[in-house]
């Protein structure tokens, strides 16, 4: 893109001002750190609520930006080393979960049915070819997005810092936001 | 239009979002300028999926079309110059 004024006259119109104006603003807008910056909050541990943070900052770093994930609360079972047997999905609580037959929260709610629920979307995902969990968490550290666990909840939950998969960041709502207000994408799941 | 040669395939059948694009940016971070990358996806939600992602990262779709059960893509990396 050049720069365009015109030169016939020694005079600089309104027009020529509002021209150069709006061809800088386009420059600078184009070279705006925080359109390549994606900063997203995992507060939720279930195996569904795993899925959008994981998914979201994966594409965000094959789009070239630079992700972080802040897995805060029931979040931080992601990123638990254990978290193969600690992520679960359970019908109660859930109207809109998909269920093969109808059936009533008194018996969704039975010993059993959250390991059996776990196991039939797990197997669902997997033959539609969604990626597992552990590959998404690979995908994500392959691609240098940054996973930062939340300190506070760690303290309050009782876990280690030696609790986590390789790789995991300590953090707290302070680093949250000072990465958060120079990332145009936000979001809180 | 002239017929569009791809340098490398890339056979994402099977995969579902994000991993397609995972995939995509990884390939063509191996290939030079003006190169291109054919990529085939049953993951419908590559048909917006891969030029925005084309878009953002400096590379340029030249056409897609659905062959069959999938989808085709011709994708040509840019001068690496946003």
């Amino acid at each position: 893109m050049s720069l365009e004024v015109r030169s016939e006259s020694s005079v600089v119109t309104h027009e020529d001002v509002r021209l150069i104006v709006r061809q800088e603003l386009e420059r600078a807008l184009k070279r705006d750190p925080a359109a390549q910056r994606a900063c997203i909050i995992a507060s939720k541990g279930t195996l569904d609520w795993a899925y959008p943070p994981l998914i979201l900052a994966s594409a965000a770093a094959a789009a070239g930006m630079d992700a972080a994930v802040f897995f805060t609360f029931y979040g931080l079972n992601i990123i638990h080393k254990d978290f193969r047997r600690r992520v679960k999905v359970s019908p109660v609580g859930n109207p809109a979960m998909p269920m093969p037959v109808p059936m009533a929260d008194t018996f969704t709610s039975l010993p059993g049915m959250k390991g059996m629920a776990t196991w039939m979307m797990k197997d669902k995902f997997r033959r539609k070819g969604v990626a597992a969990l552990e590959e998404l968490l690979e995908v994500c550290r392959e691609s240098s997005v940054r996973l930062i666990a939340c300190a506070l909840t760690i303290e309050v939950f009782g876990f280690q810092e030696s609790d986590f998969i390789d790789g995991v960041e300590f953090g707290g709502a302070g680093a949250f936001m000072s990465d958060a207000r120079r990332s145009h994408v936000t979001l809180f799941v | 239009m002239a017929d569009v040669n791809e340098d490398t395939v890339l056979d994402c059948r099977g995969l579902q979002c994000p991993i397609p694009v995972v995939r995509i940016g990884r390939e063509m971070s191996t290939l030079g300028p003006g190169e291109v990358l054919k990529v085939l996806a049953t993951d419908r939600g590559a048909v917006a999926d891969v030029p925005a992602w084309a878009a953002d990262t400096g590379n340029e779709v030249l056409r897609w079309h659905e062959d069959g059960d999938h989808l085709v893509f011709y994708i040509r990396k840019g001068a690496g110059e946003d």
